[in-house]
C-alpha cells in the first residue's frame, strides 16, 4: 500500500466530527448548502495568508472559524470579515482541509443581514438594493444601482464619479431603463417560494 | 459548426457591450453557433447569495430550467462573464451533490411550473470551448494580422479558475489558456504573475479604497511587465480595471495607462476584423495608441474628437494623460 493510498484510507475511516446540536457551527453548517467542512479547520492560517483584502478585514478568516467554534455567534456576524470577502476563491483552493471558505462567508452575509447585526449598512444595503432591482425585473439596472447606492452612502464622492459615470453613458455602456424579463410574474413566484422555505426549511 | 446554448448575462447587454460584439463577430470564423436562452434572468452575480441563500439557488435553477427545456442536440450552457459561468457551474454542482438542495430548488421552481433534473446541462466558459473545442490550431489558422510585436497580459481574474470543482482547468492559480490562445494570434505574451489576482469585485461599490489597492497592484504589475495591453475575459475585471484606472491613479498620483481589452476582440484584430465591429472605443484608457504602434489603425473613440486627435502625433497625445469622457458640445465649453 502505498503512503498516499494509507492516507486517503485513514482520512475516510475516521468520521468526521459533528457539530455540538444547537452551536453556532451547526448553525453556519446547515445553512451552506453541500459539505462545507468546516468543522475541519485545523487554524492553520492559509486562508487569511491567500486573502487579498485580510489587512481589511476586523479578523482574519482563520480567527472567524475559530470564533465560530468557539459560539461567538454576535461577534461574528458584526465582523466586517464576511462583507471583505471579494469572492476570489484563493482560500478555498488553498485550504488543506478543503474548507468551502468562501460559501461561508456568503452564509454569515445572509445571516448578518437576517439578524441586522452588522453595523455599516453600505455592503448590506448594496446587495439588497442588487437584489432588488433582480426582483423587480429579472435583470441587473447598473444605472439604477449605481446612482441610487452612491447617493446614499457616499455622496461627497459623488462629484469625482460623475466622469466615469458620464463616460457610461456616452459610450454606450449604460442604459437609463432597465431592462426587464418577459416572465418576471413566473420569476417572483420562484423566488417567494424559495425565500419561504429558507424559513421553514 | 459547433452550436451551444448561450447565457448571456446582464453585462454583455450593456457594460460589456464590445465583449459581446467582438464574439458574434468572431464566432463564424471560429466555427460555432450560439442559440441565446430564451428569458434568461440575472444570475445574481455575487449578491443574491449573500441575502438569500436558498433563493440564489433558485434564482440561477431557473435558468438552467429554461436552458433544460432548450436542449436540443448540444446540451452545454456556454457563458462569457466568469460570475455568471461559476454561478451556473456552482448551483448544478451543489444540486448534483446536494439531494435535498436539489429538492428544495425543485420546490421553488414548481411555483413557477419549471423543474430542473441536476446535471442535464453542462455549463462551461467561453474561453474553454475555444481553447478545447475550437482548439488552438483552428484559431492559428484563420489568422490574417498576426499581432506582432503586441506584448499583452494574459488576465484570466478569479472566478473562471477557481474553485474550479469540474476540474476544467489545467491550474487553479496559473492557468496557460488564454496564454496559448493569445500566444497563437502572434501576440508577445507576458508571463504574468498576477494573472488569476483578484480585480477588486465588488469592493468598488463597498470600499473605495480597498478596491483602488486590488486595482493598483494589478495595473502596475501590467505596467512592470511593460504590458501593451492587458487581455479579459471577465465584464467585471474589464470594468474594474478600466472604467475605475482614471479614479485610481488620482488616488494613488501615479498615471499608469494600461488599456484592458477582451480577448474576443484580440481575436477579431488579428482575423483582420475592423475594430468598429469588435466594439473597441468604448473603453476609458484609450487602446489606439497600443495597437496603432503594431499598424492597426482605429477610428477615433468619439466622432466629435477626430479633428483634434488627427492632428496630434500618437505619442504626443499619450502624454497628455487620460483622454475625458466627453459631453456634446464640451468643446465649446473647454474653449
Amino acid at each position: 500500500m502505498t503512503d498516499q493510498q494509507s492516507l486517503s484510507l485513514r482520512r475516510d475511516s475516521l468520521s468526521p466530527p459533528l457539530p455540538s446540536p444547537g452551536s453556532f457551527l451547526e448553525e453556519v453548517m446547515d445553512a451552506t448548502p453541500g459539505d462545507s467542512r468546516l468543522q475541519m479547520c485545523i487554524q492553520c492560517g492559509t486562508c487569511g495568508g491567500s486573502c487579498p483584502s485580510a489587512a481589511d478585514m476586523d479578523n482574519t478568516p482563520r480567527q472567524i472559524f475559530a470564533m465560530i467554534r468557539a459560539d461567538m455567534r454576535e461577534a461574528v456576524l458584526r465582523s466586517n470579515t464576511p462583507w471583505y470577502c471579494v469572492s476570489c476563491y484563493y482560500c478555498t483552493v488553498r485550504c488543506p482541509q478543503e474548507v468551502h471558505i468562501t460559501d461561508v462567508m456568503y452564509t454569515l452575509k445572509s445571516m448578518a443581514i437576517r439578524d441586522k447585526l452588522y453595523d455599516d449598512s453600505t455592503a448590506p444595503d448594496f446587495s439588497q438594493t442588487f437584489i432588488g432591482y433582480i426582483e423587480n425585473f429579472g435583470r441587473s439596472f447598473e444605472f439604477g444601482l449605481a446612482t441610487r447606492h452612491n447617493l446614499r452612502h457616499r455622496p461627497f464622492q459623488l462629484p469625482s464619479m460623475v466622469p466615469m459615470g458620464l463616460g457610461m453613458l456616452t459610450k454606450g455602456r449604460m442604459d437609463l431603463t432597465p431592462q426587464r424579463i418577459d416572465r418576471v410574474e413566473q420569476l417572483q413566484a420562484i423566488l417567494s417560494r424559495a425565500i419561504e422555505l429558507e424559513v421553514t426549511g | 459548426m459547433r452550436k451551444y446554448l448561450f447565457y448571456p448575462g446582464c453585462s454583455l447587454q450593456r457594460n460589456a457591450r464590445a465583449y459581446l460584439d467582438s464574439l458574434m463577430a468572431i464566432r463564424e470564423f471560429i466555427g460555432t453557433e450560439f442559440e441565446e436562452i430564451q428569458d434568461w434572468n440575472c444570475c445574481g452575480a455575487t449578491e443574491y447569495v449573500a441575502v438569500h441563500h436558498l433563493a440564489a439557488h433558485a434564482l440561477v435553477g431557473r435558468n438552467l430550467a429554461l436552458a433544460e427545456q432548450q436542449v436540443n442536440g448540444t446540451r452545454t450552457v456556454m457563458a462569457a462573464c466568469s460570475a455568471c459561468y461559476l454561478n451556473l457551474a456552482k448551483t448544478d454542482s451543489y444540486l448534483r451533490q446536494d439531494a435535498h438542495l436539489a429538492q428544495q430548488v425543485n420546490t421553488a421552481l414548481a411555483a413557477g411550473e419549471l423543474h430542473y433534473t441536476p446535471g442535464s446541462v453542462r455549463v462551461r466558459h467561453l474561453l474553454d470551448i475555444i481553447v478545447n473545442d475550437v482548439g488552438i490550431d483552428a484559431v492559428k489558422h484563420k489568422v490574417v494580422h498576426p499581432l506582432k510585436g503586441l506584448r499583452v497580459a494574459p488576465y484570466y481574474g478569479c472566478m473562471i479558475a477557481r474553485p474550479d470543482r469540474d476540474n476544467r482547468w489545467d491550474n487553479v492559480e496559473h492557468p496557460v489558456a488564454l496564454d496559448r490562445l493569445v500566444k497563437a494570434l502572434g501576440a508577445e505574451v507576458i508571463d504574468f504573475p498576477m494573472k488569476t489576482h483578484c480585480c477588486g469585485g465588488h469592493m468598488t461599490q463597498i470600499n473605495l479604497p480597498v478596491a483602488y489597492e486590488l486595482i493598483r497592484r494589478l495595473i502596475h504589475g501590467a505596467a512592470e511587465y511593460r504590458a501593451d495591453v492587458l487581455v479579459t475575459l471577465c465584464p467585471m475585471c474589464q470594468l474594474n480595471l478600466d472604467a475605475y484606472q482614471g479614479e485610481m491613479n488620482r488616488y494613488f498620483h501615479t498615471n499608469y495607462q494600461v488599456p484592458i481589452i477582451y480577448f474576443t476582440q484580440l481575436m477579431g484584430l488579428a482575423f483582420g476584423l475592423e475594430a468598429e465591429t469588435l466594439g473597441l472605443g468604448k473603453e476609458f484608457v484609450d487602446a489606439r495608441p497600443a495597437l496603432g504602434r503594431i499598424g492597426i489603425e482605429l477610428p477615433a473613440a468619439e466622432p466629435e474628437a477626430e479633428p483634434v486627435a488627427a492632428q496630434q502625433p500618437r505619442r504626443k497625445q499619450k502624454e497628455q494623460g487620460l483622454p475625458m469622457p466627453r459631453m456634446p458640445g464640451s468643446e465649446e465649453a473647454d474653449a
